[in-house]
């Protein structure tokens, strides 16, 4: 018997007020046991839905989808004891504990009472909020809000997580922190879906990542594949100031296929092959006598994916910062 | 690794209540955290009974006993439906928080959350009761019978207020938010308390008004509440059956209607 996936869908469809707004045109992945997925894509992209109907909040149109072979209508009930939920939607609940919300989740878990103590106090331990245990989570920051409710999705030990946008609106230091524990839970072989607008996120933490856009799948493969997909490398060479670098510039034009970037003392060239064209960069400068500061090849960032896959840029691609203060308003 | 993979139907019973239970202690807890919104809507049904006492009291004549006798059960019975609102609000607040969101993706019994919810109220309502026996005491009311109908009667109306809860569990779960689950709630409950018998006498109301009046439930509670308070002038074993039908009626309609509005709510 072969074994089933951790994730799969397929052909899935949602549709939302009567007709009007198509959340899912069809949308298939499947995702392989202790593996991380990375959801991609912007706001209104159709990440949340897809989260939704895999983790048996919401009911598709058409299409099926099951976990470790379960299907996610039919047997509903399986499906919640293998997964856990955590992000923007599900939440936790402000007039409690931290403490009182684990044993909470712990209890509808169906765990015993002894189980649920230890398991709570086990996981504030390791979320570092055993001084904040006893605290109703009103008084939390965001950053340890998160930890709770990702602690909550985990009282069960479910093989499965759904972690819908986990670090959207925290400061970077907290999703720092979030990636860790999220890496720890791969470790130890924990299937995650993780859906985000944070292309850094997603190269960090995924495996495989399926970039979705209005409904449909747009892109799918391993954060270098989808960047091997672009053909390009980008040849950055640093030289002693600006005006160096302006000569330098005029030397190299022919060998980019974009017109080259110019930044400060710094020069990016997009280019087919990385060390061909080094080699010819530096062969150049040298027969001009022009001195180099540094060379460095790299690939293409996701974002650069992103940017050619959807034809309009990630809205959070800015800086984190400015994604946060966005994700704080949209949140 | 998680829960035991088969579960019998006795089992799942278990589960059930355990789940009720667990979600009935975690609103209990949200009332105790916030004790400011615990201590004003008590302090709410005590001015009724204040004002209803003192200030028109005088002007309201009823038969057999004194106003305050009369008012008492009256005053019971709307304050116990008012706190079906509070399982409106809680609901809607609990879906626009995405509580409701995580307790669906949860192996938990899909009734708990509403059973939870009204479990709580019902609580807070047998809470408040006493608060305002106390008080009625305090402002002179006494049982006319004894304190055994005197009790059976406060269970009478607790009952009838935790039917009214389910029902307005569908209005929580309809509302976008909290603030206007708030406001549907009351259109529907003040001709409900207010064209009744609770504070004053149906006989003095318009020939029109007295039809509804005096054979909604509301009336017919208060009228069974007083009946087994007061005694006297005021037995009436028929409003007595009357009340109970309601009672029994009401919650064979609105617990399934709830629960279903609770399925369809995405």
């Amino acid at each position: 018997m072969s074994e089933a996936p951790a994730i799969e869908a397929n052909e899935l469809v949602k549709v939302f007020d009567k007709g009007k707004v198509r959340a899912l045109s069809g949308v298939s992945i499947s995702v392989e046991r202790g593996s991380v997925l990375g959801l991609l894509g912007p706001n209104g992209a159709g990440k949340t839905t897809v989260v939704r109907i895999l983790s048996t909040v919401l009911a598709p149109d058409s299409g099926w989808a099951s976990i470790l072979g379960h299907d996610v209508v039919k047997e509903a009930s399986k499906v919640r004891q293998l997964i856990g939920l955590a992000g923007q939607y599900a939440t936790v609940d402000e007039n409690l504990t931290g403490r009182e919300n684990l044993v909470m989740v712990g209890r509808l878990t169906h765990l015993n009472r002894a189980t649920v103590r230890s398991r709570a106090d086990e996981l504030l331990e390791s979320f570092e909020l055993t001084d904040a245990a006893s605290r109703p989570l009103k008084t939390y920051s965001g950053g340890m809000r998160r930890r709770l409710d990702l602690a909550a999705a985990l009282v069960g030990r479910p093989p499965v997580m759904f972690l819908d946008e986990p670090t959207t609106g925290l400061d970077p230091q907290s999703r720092q922190d979030l990636w860790s524990i999220i890496e720890g839970l791969v470790k130890v072989g924990t299937t995650v879906l993780l859906t985000t607008q944070y292309l850094e996120e997603a190269d960090r933490l995924a495996d495989r990542v399926v970039v979705v856009d209005h409904g449909r799948v747009i892109a799918e493969g391993t954060p270098g594949e989808l960047k091997a997909d672009l053909g390009t490398t980008v040849v950055e060479v640093t030289f002693g100031d600006s005006s160096i670098a302006d000569d330098a510039s005029t030397l190299l034009q022919g060998l980019s296929t974009r017109p080259i970037l110019h930044e400060g003392a710094a020069l990016e060239l997009t280019v087919e092959d990385g060390p061909r064209v080094a080699i010819e960069v530096l062969r150049t400068l040298d027969a001009a006598g022009i001195a180099v500061g540094g060379l460095a090849l790299r690939e293409p960032s996701l974002d650069d994916v992103f940017l050619t896959l959807t034809g309009h840029k990630s809205d959070d691609s800015a800086t984190t910062a400015a994604a946060a203060a966005k994700g704080a308003v949209v949140g | 690794m998680t829960t035991s993979e088969v579960i019998g139907s006795s089992g799942r019973i278990r589960w059930m209540l355990s789940d009720v239970v667990t979600v009935t202690w975690r609103n209990l807890l949200g009332f105790l955290r916030i004790p400011e919104a615990l201590f004003f809507s008590t302090l709410h049904p005590v001015m009724f009974v204040l004002l209803f006492r003192y200030v028109f009291g005088g002007a309201i004549h009823v038969e057999g006993t004194a106003y305050v006798d009369y008012l008492m059960p009256g005053i019971f019975v709307q304050t116990v439906c008012f706190g079906a609102v509070a399982t409106s609000i809680g609901l809607a607040e609990d879906l626009q928080k995405g509580l409701i969101e995580r307790f669906r993706a949860l192996p938990m019994a899909r009734i708990a959350v509403l059973g939870g919810r009204t479990s709580a109220d019902l609580v807070r309502n047998v809470f408040v009761v006493a608060i305002m026996t106390g008080v009625g005491y305090l402002v002179g009311f006494r049982i006319g019978t004894n304190a055994a109908l005197f009790l059976v009667g406060a269970l009478l109306l607790l009952v009838f207020a935790y039917s009214l809860s389910w029902g307005f569990s569908v209005v929580g779960l309809s509302a976008p938010n909290s603030e206007t689950a708030q406001v549907m709630s009351f259109p529907l409950l003040f001709p409900l308390t207010f064209a009744s018998s609770a504070f004053v006498p149906v006989s003095s109301m318009p020939g029109w008004l007295q039809a509804f009046a005096a054979h909604q439930p509301v009336s017919l509670v208060v009228d069974a509440a007083r009946s087994l308070m007061l005694g006297g002038a005021y037995h009436s074993t028929s409003a007595e059956l009357q009340a109970l039908a309601w009672c029994v009626g009401l919650l064979a309609v609105l617990v399934p209607l709830g629960v279903w509005r609770y399925r369809r709510t995405a």
